[in-house]
C-alpha cells in the first residue's frame, strides 16, 4: 500500500511538472509574441494566393476589384464584406489583440481613425508623392499622425443633405419641390417646427428615421463633442447637453423611436415610418435597399440641398494596411489605385458614395450627375454644395468611437421610455467606465 | 514488486563476465547493479506510468486549451490594459475585481443570466420529458416525428435568431401584428426586461428541447417493458405508470440533462447578442438582457478592457463552480435516496 502511494505520488509529481512545463512553454510561446509595431516579413504572392481586403456595409468595390484583377494577374484581390461596421470593429479589435488574422487591407469607419492615429506604429505609413494632396484637407488630417505619417487612405466623404419623402410631404400639405423644401429647414428650430406641423397632419408617420441619426447629425456640428483638444474626456459640456436635450425632447413626438440599423428601422422605409432622414451621399444606397428598387407604388424620395444648422459631415471611411500584412507594397499599390479620383467617381455613379478626392469633386461629370431614384435630383450638384457648406470639423479623440456608442445607447434608452435624466446619468457612468 | 523483479536480477548476475581482476569485477558488478536498478525502475515506471501516458493526450490538450487560458485569464485579471496597442498594462492587483463587483451593469447581467436560465432550463426539461413520453408511444411515422423534434437543433443559432428577429420585432414583428389585429397592446420585446428574457428563453428552448427530448427518449426505451406490464396488472393507468415507473427509471438521465442544461443556461451568448437590434449589441441599450458572458465579451472585445473582462470571467467561473458543486450535492442526495 505504502509502495503504491509512493509510486503514484511520484507520478503525480511527474505529471504536475509536465503540466507546468507545458504551461511555461505555452506562456513563453505567447510571451514571445511578435511586437505588434514590428513589420511582418514581406513575402511574394504565391500561386493561388491573393491580397485580402475586408470592407463593411457597401463600398461598391465588386466591379472595381474585378477590373483590377483582370489587369493584374499577379496581384489578385479578394474581398470579404461584413454587413455592419460595429461587427467588423469587434472582429478588428480581436484580431489586433491577437496580432494575427488581419487582412492585408482593412476598411476603417471614419470615427475610428483617431484610434489608429493614437497607435500609429501598428500601421504602415502610406504617405507617398503620388497621393499627396489627393484628398480634402480635413480628410487627410484625420489620418495623419503627429509625426506626419499617413495611416489611412480616405475613400468617401459624407456631406449631409436631407432626403425626404415627397409623397408624404404632399399628404401633409407641405411643399414638395426640393428648392422650396430646402428653404424651410435651414436651422434646427425650423426643421423641428416643420416636423411638428407634419406629424399633426400625418399622425401615423414620424418626422425622422431615428433619434440616434438625428443626434449624430447634430453632433457633427459640435466642435468638441466628447473630448477636448488635449484628448481629455469632457462629456458634460453645454453643447453636447444641448444636443441631448433637444433630441430627447422631441423623441416622444417626432421620432420613430427605432434603433438605427435595426429591423424596425429598416422596415420603416417601406411602411411610411418617417418622412425625412439626414442624408450623407452613402445613405442613398441604404434608402434604395430598404425601400426597394424600384420603389413601391406612390413612394417618392427626393433630396433637398439643405442641412439644418449649416453643413455637416457624417462618416466616410478609410483604407489602412496593418503591419502584420506580408504584402504591404502590393497592398499600398492597390489602395492607391482604388482610392484614386477616377475609381471614386465610378463608385459615386453606381452607388452614391461621395468622393473625398479634390480632383473628383471638380469633375464635370460629377456635377452633372442626377439620381433617377430620387426623383431625378441633381445629386452631384447637391452634395458638392453640401460639402462646401461644411464649416465645422468636430474634434475626434481616440475614444470618440467608443463614447459615441454609449451616447447612442443613451438616446436609445430614451426611445424605449427611460427618463432622459436617468439615461444621461447612466451615460456618464458608462463613459467613466471607459477610462 | 521487489520480489517479482528479483529473478531478473539473478539472471543478469549469472550472465555477467566473471574474469578480470577483483577490483574491476566489483566495479563491473556495481555498474551492473546500477543498470539493474535502472531497469527495475523502468519496468516499475512502465507499470505505474503507462496508464497515465495512455490517458495523457486528453490532459495535455486540456492543459493547453483549458487550463492554460484559465490561468492566463487569472493572470491578466491582475493587470491594466493598454487600449491603444492592445497589450497588457501595469499590474493593478485586485482593482479589476473591485471594478466588476461594484459595477451595477455586472450585477444586472447576473440577474439577467439567472432569469434567462430559469426561464429556459426549467420549462425545457419539463417539455422535453413530455415530448419524449409522447414519442415513446406507438405513433404512426415514428421516425418522422423523432427527426422533426431534432430539426431546430440542426439549424444554426444565427439563422434561428434571424427568424425569431422578425417574430419579435417591436413594431413590425409578426407577433405584435397579430396582437394588433386582435386589438391587444403590442409587447415591447426589446424594451421590457422580462419580456425580452421570455423571447430569448423561447429561442433557447426552441433549440434545445428536441435535443433533450431525444436523450430522454433513449432512456425511456431502456426501461424494461415488463415493469409496465406489471404496473398495468396492478391497475395503474397511463399517467400513474409515467409517474411511478418512467420517471424514477430515467432519474440518472434526468440528472445528466439538468446538469448540462444548467451549464449551458448560464453561458447563453448568441441569442441575446443577436436579439439586440441596437448598433452596439450590448444586450439592449439599458442592458435589459445582457448576460454575464455577454458582459465579458463587451468589456473585453468592445470596450477593450481585457483585465476587467478577465476578472469578470473568473467571477463567473467561480459562480458556475459553486452551482456545479450544489448540483453535485443534490445529485448525491437523490441517488442515495433512490438506492435506499
Amino acid at each position: 500500500m505504502h509502495h503504491i502511494t509512493a509510486g503514484s505520488r511520484r507520478s503525480t509529481r511527474l505529471l504536475a511538472s509536465a503540466a507546468v512545463a507545458s504551461l511555461v512553454l505555452g506562456m513563453s510561446a505567447c510571451g514571445s509574441d511578435d511586437d505588434p509595431t514590428k513589420s511582418a516579413e514581406q513575402e511574394k504572392l504565391g500561386d493561388g494566393e491573393s491580397l485580402t481586403i475586408t470592407t463593411f456595409g457597401e463600398f461598391g468595390y465588386d466591379a472595381l476589384i474585378e477590373e483590377w484583377n483582370a489587369a493584374h494577374p499577379d496581384v489578385q484581390v479578394e474581398q470579404t464584406k461584413v454587413s455592419l461596421w460595429d461587427d467588423w470593429k469587434n472582429e478588428l479589435n480581436t484580431n489586433l489583440q491577437a496580432g494575427s488574422g488581419l487582412p492585408d487591407v482593412v476598411a476603417i469607419e471614419g470615427d475610428f481613425m483617431p484610434a489608429l492615429v493614437a497607435a500609429p506604429d501598428r500601421w504602415v505609413d502610406l504617405s507617398s508623392d503620388e497621393v499627396e494632396g489627393r484628398w480634402l484637407d480635413f480628410k487627410e488630417k484625420a489620418a495623419t499622425t503627429a509625426d506626419g505619417a499617413l495611416v489611412g487612405y480616405a475613400t468617401d466623404a459624407g456631406p449631409e443633405a436631407i432626403c425626404y419623402r415627397a409623397d408624404l410631404f404632399k399628404k401633409a400639405g407641405l411643399p414638395t419641390d426640393r428648392t422650396e423644401v430646402a428653404k424651410l429647414m435651414t436651422t434646427w428650430d425650423d426643421y423641428y417646427a416643420l416636423g411638428e406641423q407634419f406629424v399633426k397632419a400625418v399622425p401615423d408617420t414620424a418626422w425622422y428615421d431615428a433619434s440616434g441619426s438625428i443626434a449624430q447629425a447634430m453632433l457633427n456640428q459640435v466642435e468638441f463633442p466628447f473630448e477636448q483638444a488635449d484628448n481629455t474626456v469632457d462629456v458634460e459640456n453645454d453643447e453636447l447637453k444641448a444636443v441631448y436635450d433637444t433630441v430627447t425632447g422631441y423623441t416622444p413626438t417626432l421620432s420613430t423611436k427605432a434603433a438605427q440599423w435595426g429591423d424596425d428601422w429598416s422596415a420603416g422605409f417601406k411602411n411610411d415610418g418617417f418622412a425625412t432622414i439626414p442624408c450623407p451621399g452613402w445613405m442613398r444606397s441604404n434608402i434604395k435597399d430598404n425601400t426597394g428598387d424600384p420603389a413601391p407604388k406612390g413612394v417618392t424620395w427626393d433630396i433637398a440641398d439643405v442641412f439644418p444648422g449649416g453643413g455637416g459631415n457624417w462618416g466616410g471611411s478609410y483604407l489602412a494596411v496593418p503591419k502584420s500584412s506580408t504584402h504591404q507594397e502590393q497592398a499600398q499599390e492597390f489602395i492607391t489605385w482604388i482610392t484614386a479620383p477616377e475609381q471614386q467617381l465610378k463608385i459615386f455613379a453606381s452607388l452614391g458614395n461621395f468622393p473625398s478626392q479634390v480632383a473628383a469633386l471638380e469633375d464635370g461629370e460629377l456635377l452633372k450627375a442626377t439620381d433617377p431614384y430620387f426623383n431625378g435630383a441633381p445629386a452631384g450638384e447637391i452634395f458638392s454644395s453640401r460639402a462646401a457648406a461644411i464649416d465645422v470639423q468636430p474634434y475626434h479623440g481616440p475614444l470618440y468611437s467608443d463614447i459615441l456608442g454609449k451616447f447612442q445607447d443613451a438616446i436609445n434608452r430614451v426611445d424605449q421610455g427611460t427618463d432622459p435624466k436617468e439615461s444621461w446619468d447612466t451615460f456618464l457612468s458608462d463613459v467613466a467606465a471607459l477610462q | 514488486m521487489t520480489n517479482r523483479t528479483a529473478p531478473a536480477g539473478d539472471a543478469a548476475t549469472a550472465t555477467s563476465p566473471a574474469d578480470g581482476p577483483p577490483e574491476e569485477r566489483r566495479t563491473t558488478s556495481a555498474r551492473q547493479r546500477a543498470r539493474l536498478i535502472r531497469r527495475q525502475r523502468r519496468s516499475r515506471w512502465d507499470v505505474k506510468l503507462s496508464p497515465y501516458l495512455y490517458v495523457s493526450p486528453f490532459f495535455v490538450l486540456f492543459a493547453i486549451v483549458g487550463l492554460y487560458p484559465l490561468l492566463y485569464t487569472g493572470y491578466l485579471s491582475l493587470f491594466d490594459w493598454n487600449r491603444a496597442y492592445y497589450v497588457r498594462g501595469e499590474f493593478v492587483g485586485l482593482d479589476n475585481y473591485t471594478f466588476v463587483l461594484t459595477d451595477p451593469v455586472f450585477r444586472k447581467s447576473l440577474v439577467n443570466t439567472f432569469s434567462i436560465f430559469l426561464m429556459s432550463s426549467v420549462p425545457q426539461v419539463v417539455l422535453a420529458v413530455g415530448v419524449a413520453a409522447l414519442l415513446d408511444t406507438r405513433l404512426r411515422g415514428r421516425t418522422f416525428w423523432r427527426m422533426s423534434v431534432l430539426l431546430p437543433f440542426v439549424v444554426a443559432p444565427t439563422a434561428a435568431v434571424l427568424i425569431f428577429g422578425s417574430l419579435f420585432a417591436d413594431r413590425y414583428g409578426i407577433i405584435n401584428q397579430v396582437l394588433g389585429e386582435v386589438g391587444l397592446e403590442p409587447i415591447r420585446w426589446h424594451v421590457d426586461r422580462w419580456w425580452s428574457h421570455f423571447a430569448i428563453a423561447g429561442m433557447v428552448n426552441w433549440r434545445w428541447t428536441g435535443y433533450n427530448a431525444l436523450i430522454f427518449l433513449a432512456a425511456m426505451q431502456a426501461v424494461p417493458r415488463d415493469l409496465y406490464e406489471a404496473a398495468s396488472l396492478d391497475g395503474a393507468g397511463r399517467v400513474r405508470q409515467f409517474f411511478a415507473v418512467t420517471l424514477p427509471m430515467i432519474r440518472p438521465t434526468m440528472i445528466f440533462v439538468i446538469i448540462t442544461s444548467t451549464i449551458g443556461g448560464l453561458q447563453i451568448f448568441t441569442e441575446p447578442r443577436l436579439f439586440d437590434d441596437t448598433p452596439n449589441r450590448e444586450g439592449g441599450p439599458d442592458h435589459q438582457y445582457m448576460t454575464s458572458t455577454l458582459y465579458i465579451y463587451v468589456k473585453g472585445i468592445e470596450d477593450q478592457f481585457y483585465g476587467r473582462a478577465s476578472a469578470a470571467a473568473w467571477i463567473l467561473f467561480l459562480i458556475i463552480v459553486g452551482i456545479a458543486l450544489l448540483n453535485f450535492a443534490i445529485t448525491r442526495f437523490l441517488t442515495r435516496r433512490s438506492v435506499s
